[in-house]
């Protein structure tokens, strides 16, 4: 069997498998590194217990699920606060009690989500404080 | 007592079992449980109502209600009346009551116009018709919307006989004065209306139009006898907007 343009044909495979790994090999082999969280806002670094409402391993892991339920409530129950399991009252809103303390969006919310890739539109509505003063 | 092979492996058993319990009757017993409540402050009632006395005239250029409405809900301007979006509005009073036959009620009512605003019907046609249940009523009467939930395919502005649904054509954010941070804007491609101020509700507080207004807007439980709302029902005539059509409309207009 004969390959017609065999050398170009060759050429041609190596140069687009190059294109393709190109990721692999401009970044050395290893994967990037997670984005450091940066969470000493002001009104954390002034709080006597650091923590937020739920432990932060629970918070890491299923903050998305938890402001599903908030939101789930607030919206469609009218139930606007929540009680965290060592007994302290909330009000349930993402501008108002999240964004208190982690006012520094760009830092906490964003790094990790551009680095996860997911796109969450909370802020196509939600109201950003800190952003209106600027 | 003999100890048999048999009796033996029953007592393990039933040890094992015992052992294997134990973790998870810990789990239960360990820690509160997280919960969600309403605000003990919240306002409640069986069937929000809302009461609006055209007798008395509105001052001259007064849009008391509609400011205050609109700026704690961010609701934009956009300056022209194909874009625009109302939660509270007037309208001829023509417009407002097409089926009044009486053509002299006095008082000059019909020539001032009327302030219109959801009429949160007890049978609303904008519910029925969501795909999404975006839209939903309340079992205290109040039509409320989840702005996460609309498609913005407009079902419930060509169903709302009162045109009280109003749809963002355009990004809002950057046509509201001033943003209220505590209260969301909405985006482009979202239907919008009048909640009844039930985030107001919710923390204790009346409509931010009834406040506005005290002499002429009055709001509460229709199914209490002894609220302010059914005293005005039963001291005065009143009519609803479109009341053949059966929508139930819950904002009553003394004329």
């Amino acid at each position: 069997m004969k390959i017609y343009d065999a050398g170009k044909v060759f050429t041609g495979l190596a140069l687009f498998i190059v294109f393709l790994t190109a990721p692999i090999w401009l970044s050395g082999g290893k994967s990037a590194s997670p984005p450091e969280i940066r969470v000493d806002t002001p009104v954390i670094q002034r709080l006597v217990e650091k923590r937020c409402i739920e432990p932060t391993a629970y918070m890491k892991a299923n903050h998305m699920e938890l402001l599903d339920t908030w939101r789930q409530a607030v919206v469609r129950e009218g139930e606007p606060l929540y009680v965290a399991s060592d007994g302290k009252k909330y009000r349930m809103s993402l501008s108002g009690t999240c964004l208190h303390c982690h006012s520094n969006k760009d830092q906490f919310c964003d790094r990790c989500h551009n680095y996860e890739g997911v796109k969450p539109a909370c802020w196509s509505c939600h109201v950003v404080p800190q952003e209106l003063k600027g | 007592m003999k100890s048999t092979r048999r009796t033996f492996l029953k007592i393990a058993g039933l040890s094992l079992l015992g052992i294997g319990t134990k973790p998870v009757l810990d789990a239960f017993a360990a820690g509160e449980e997280a919960k969600i409540i309403k605000a003990p402050e919240a306002l409640k009632a069986k069937r929000w109502a809302m009461v609006i006395n055209l007798k008395k005239k509105c001052p001259e250029e007064c849009r008391d209600c509609v400011e205050a409405c609109h700026t704690i809900h961010n609701v934009p301007e956009f300056g022209n009346s194909k874009d625009e979006i109302k939660w509270i509005w007037n309208e001829p009073y023509g417009d407002v009551f097409p089926d009044q036959e009486n053509k002299y009620i006095g008082g000059g009512i019909q020539e001032r116009p009327v302030i219109v605003l959801c009429n949160h019907c007890d049978n609303p046609p904008c519910v029925r018709v969501c795909p999404t249940k975006a839209t939903f009523k309340r079992a205290d009467g109040i039509v409320m919307m989840d702005y996460h939930r609309c498609i913005g395919c407009r079902f419930c502005v060509a169903g709302c006989p009162f045109g009280a649904r109003s749809m963002n054509f355009r990004d809002p954010r950057t046509f509201i004065r001033k943003i209220t941070p505590n209260f969301s804007t909405r985006t482009k491609g979202v239907v919008e209306k009048c909640n009844f101020c039930e985030e107001r509700l919710a923390v204790g507080l009346l409509p931010a139009c009834v406040e506005a207004c005290r002499e002429r807007m009055a709001f509460g439980d229709l199914t209490d006898p002894g609220s302010e709302v059914r005293k005005l029902l039963e001291a005065n005539f009143t009519i609803r907007r479109k009341p053949h059509l059966g929508t139930q409309p819950q904002v009553y207009y003394i004329v």
